[in-house]
């Protein structure tokens, strides 16, 4: 899904860009506010944000469309994420092409903003350039000659703060007024690579200056098969050419920082004191720890009353609509298929709220490019990155957030290796089918005079998940063929203290997309599910109710209706006895029937297979099956439903169904199995494909049941 | 002597830039201002000795010890 950009002729179009930490963001915010949209620019995972914003400046009325482009260091991109910033900016028939630039500088580290600068004044865009974090570069006594260093650029450069919404009002009236286009070239492209430049120039009417011509000799080298050709017979070579570019570029920046700046004195003893704890070999790790423990357990723990609250608030709702609206078959969708498919989708916002709320502390302070620094190493050797620790930790509490989370892995491959192994992690709603079916088979007692042995297996279940979701990312990282190269040459950003709106927005972001995106996908499968236990095939499911008030009225030892006409009015246990019929003749009952044979190998009859089948939309949702099958009456009340699963015996053989074997086989396959809508439909919105969802559900299916499979056959 | 590469250095040393021996790791290595003639300070190592964390061009930049190792440079005498 794309959110269309909507522009009128009268607004301007302007796109903002800047290297990673520039503070583009925080720029972008101040300037929109709420009004930005997220969307997907078409083919790459990276978020498309855009805000149209109307402005009185200057007594006039300004409508001002812009464009938050991925942050970069250069317009050579290095991975289809980097690619969109590249055909947005030159392509004057994209439809998101701007009108004007902003090019957002970190005032501390002018000479890499410099850089990227210069490419947008050679491609001669019109363009202003944003002096970004001049607070902090004076409080470092950091100098900067504004005017003398837009004079050397022929383009207006105008000191802010967006932190402070300093410049804010002045930047907007420059942004209203200025059209121009740079007023010279940055640097002398025409002796780089000239055959190659001569060639492009003379292949195009319009004529082309030095630096575009070069510029699209570079582009046309990597995606027209044709020019290749032709580029590689005049000796062209892109490596070449750009690092030619590159050092004249830095030379020319050069000249400017010695006559516009004056150094400060870099950074504080305070700083580096901080900094080498936080990377110390023994501390370095505590902390990260510490940390972690404090995400995983608010994720875990604090979500849960907001939790309960948006669950019971639907429950109410629910039951306020029983009461108020006709009976029928309509009203039986909108409650139990719909409201009830709502609920499973805003029950997650408080986690994903939350763990957005830690990820956007960690990264604007400028602790998570620490934490991949000393995690890169331990995560290369199975193919991830020092920043998929996070989703992968997070991913003990809900696979939902942190799969979202895996936008700050950068790589391609190293993402798609997280996305795939996050689900693995034993998650939060893994917990009450544990629970269940370890009271059920595992016996209460100690072990070793101080450990319960339900909690150890119940821990062993977690550890289960882990070493799996380890070794599933090294074979992973053998079979998946990695686009592009992996690098960790990045920035160690200044810290800085985190900024409360940059946190708010990112929260808002992330919940938005998450309940407009992935919810639909929730949505409709908690629907169809919900078809699929409601109605059957036959005359056997619609004669359901009369033939157990038949049933009742014969073996006359439970209260029972009297027949009204064609109506039966059942009470007491004959209620629970419906449903579990009702269940079981069901399409999903059928299906659990029908996948019998393949599941039988495991030690599950057809009721497992129901319950496998319904807990499609959530993994809780075993427990509930479980008791409707059993006729336990659907609260979520532990003690009868495992009193009547105790209970169960097979009709052959006469044994118990939920012998060890059995229940530990199931376990395994809760831990391995991808029995979770949202984590689908989270994967699907993640990698902008059907294609990994499929691949990971079959696999971690295959995985469950050849796990469950050998659990099943070494204990019976 | 001239065998010296980024990967080499100790926390603390410094050193200039001379060449790059990965091509399409310098284009990256480029744009990010480690131009040859630039001068860089090893700032730490890694738990586990990677990756490591460098000082050039007025920031802090990380990579990985591979990727250092293809960055050639020739030491200078610490001033501090």
């Amino acid at each position: 899904m794309s959110s269309h950009s909507r522009t009128s002729p009268d607004q301007k179009k302007i796109a903002l860009i800047g290297n990673p930490n520039s503070g583009k963001s925080t720029l972008f915010n101040a300037l929109t506010g709420l009004n930005q949209r997220t969307g997907n620019f078409p083919g790459v995972t990276v978020d498309k944000k855009t805000a149209s914003v109307t402005r009185v400046v200057d007594k006039n009325e300004h409508s001002f469309f812009y464009i938050d482009l991925p942050g970069t260091y250069s317009l050579y991109p290095k991975s289809p994420d980097e690619e969109v910033a590249t055909s947005i900016l030159t392509d004057k028939n994209n439809k998101d092409f701007p009108d004007l630039v902003v090019v957002v500088a970190d005032a501390t580290s002018l000479k890499r903003s410099l850089f990227l600068a210069g490419q947008i004044i050679d491609l001669n865009l019109p363009c202003v350039l944003a002096l970004n974090m001049m607070d902090e570069a004076e409080k470092s006594g950091l100098q900067i000659d504004i005017g003398r260093l837009s004079n050397r650029l022929g383009i207006p450069v105008l000191p802010i703060s967006a932190r402070n919404k300093d410049g804010i009002d002045e930047l907007e009236k420059l942004l209203a007024s200025h059209n121009d286009l740079p007023a010279y070239r940055f640097i002398d492209a025409s002796s780089i690579a000239k055959k190659a430049t001569d060639l492009v120039k003379a292949e195009h009417k319009d004529r082309w200056e030095d630096y575009v011509a070069l510029y699209r000799a570079n582009r046309l080298y990597e995606t027209d098969e044709n020019w290749r050709e032709r580029l590689d017979a005049v000796g062209f070579s892109p490596t070449t050419a750009q690092a030619e570019e590159s050092l004249s570029r830095y030379g020319i920046i050069a000249q400017h920082m010695e006559a516009c700046i004056r150094k400060g004195s870099g950074r504080s003893p305070m700083i580096k004191k901080i900094d080498a704890l936080i990377t110390h070999r023994v501390w370095g790790y505590v902390i990260f720890l510490f940390i972690m423990l404090a995400v995983f357990q608010s994720i875990f723990y604090l979500a849960e009353y907001p939790m309960t609250w948006i669950e019971n608030g639907f429950a109410s709702l629910q039951e306020w609509c029983v009461s108020v609206m006709p009976e029928g078959m309509l009203t039986d969708l909108f409650i139990n298929g719909i409201l009830a498919g709502l609920s499973g989708v805003v029950v997650f916002v408080p986690q994903i709220a939350l763990l957005f709320f830690f990820i956007a502390m960690l990264e604007d302070s400028g602790y998570m490019a620490r934490v991949s620094f000393i995690m890169d190493k331990l995560m290369r050797k199975i193919g991830l990155h020092g920043r998929s620790v996070i989703p992968l930790i997070s991913g003990m509490a809900c696979a939902v957030p942190a799969i979202m989370g895996t936008r700050t892995i950068s790589n391609w491959k190293e993402r798609i290796i997280t996305i795939m192994v996050t689900p693995l992690m034993s998650c939060s709603a893994r917990l009450p089918v544990y629970t269940l079916l370890i009271s059920l088979v595992i016996p209460d007692r100690m072990v070793g005079g101080i450990f319960h042995l339900q909690g150890l297996v119940l821990m062993g279940m977690y550890l289960l998940g882990f070493i799996m979701a380890i070794l599933a990312a090294w074979i992973l990282h053998i079979v998946i063929k990695g686009k592009g190269r992996s690098w960790f040459v990045m920035e160690l950003p200044v810290y800085r203290i985190p900024k409360w709106s940059n946190v708010f927005y990112l929260i808002f972001e992330k919940v938005k997309v998450f309940l407009f995106d992935a919810g639909k996908v929730i949505l409709a499968i908690s629907v169809v599910l919900w078809v699929l236990a409601s109605f059957g095939p036959g005359e056997d499911f619609k004669n359901v109710e009369r033939d157990i008030a038949q049933f009742n009225t014969i073996s006359g030892d439970t209260i029972f209706g009297m027949p009204e006409g064609n109506q039966f009015v059942l009470k007491g246990d004959a209620i629970k006895e419906l449903e579990s019929r009702k269940l079981e003749l069901s399409y999903a009952g059928r299906l659990g029937k029908f996948i019998e044979p393949a599941i039988k190998p495991l030690g599950y009859d057809w009721k497992i297979g129901i319950s496998l089948i319904t807990s499609l939309a959530a993994r809780e949702v075993f427990v509930g099956t479980m008791a409707t099958i059993y006729g336990a009456g659907d609260d979520e009340n532990v003690e009868p439903i495992r009193e009547r699963m105790r209970n169960a015996t097979d009709p052959d053989t006469g044994k118990p169904i939920y012998s060890l074997a059995v229940g530990l086989s199931l376990m395994v396959f809760y831990a391995f199995a991808l029995q979770c809508v949202s984590t689908i439909a989270v994967v699907k919105r993640e990698t902008q494909s059907w294609k990994w969802p499929v691949i990971q559900f079959v696999f971690m299916g295959v995985l469950a049941w050849v796990a469950s499979f050998v659990t099943y056959q070494i204990l019976v | 002597m001239n065998n010296d590469n980024l990967a080499s250095l100790n926390p603390g040393e410094k050193a200039i830039i001379d060449s790059f021996t990965d091509a399409e790791l310098s284009v990256k290595l480029l744009e990010m201002g480690c131009t040859p003639g630039e001068e860089v300070m090893m700032e730490k190592v890694a738990p586990f000795g990677d990756p490591i964390a460098v000082r050039v061009a007025g920031y802090t930049l990380s990579l990985r010890l591979a990727e250092a190792a293809t960055v050639k440079i020739h030491r200078v005498k610490n001033t501090n």
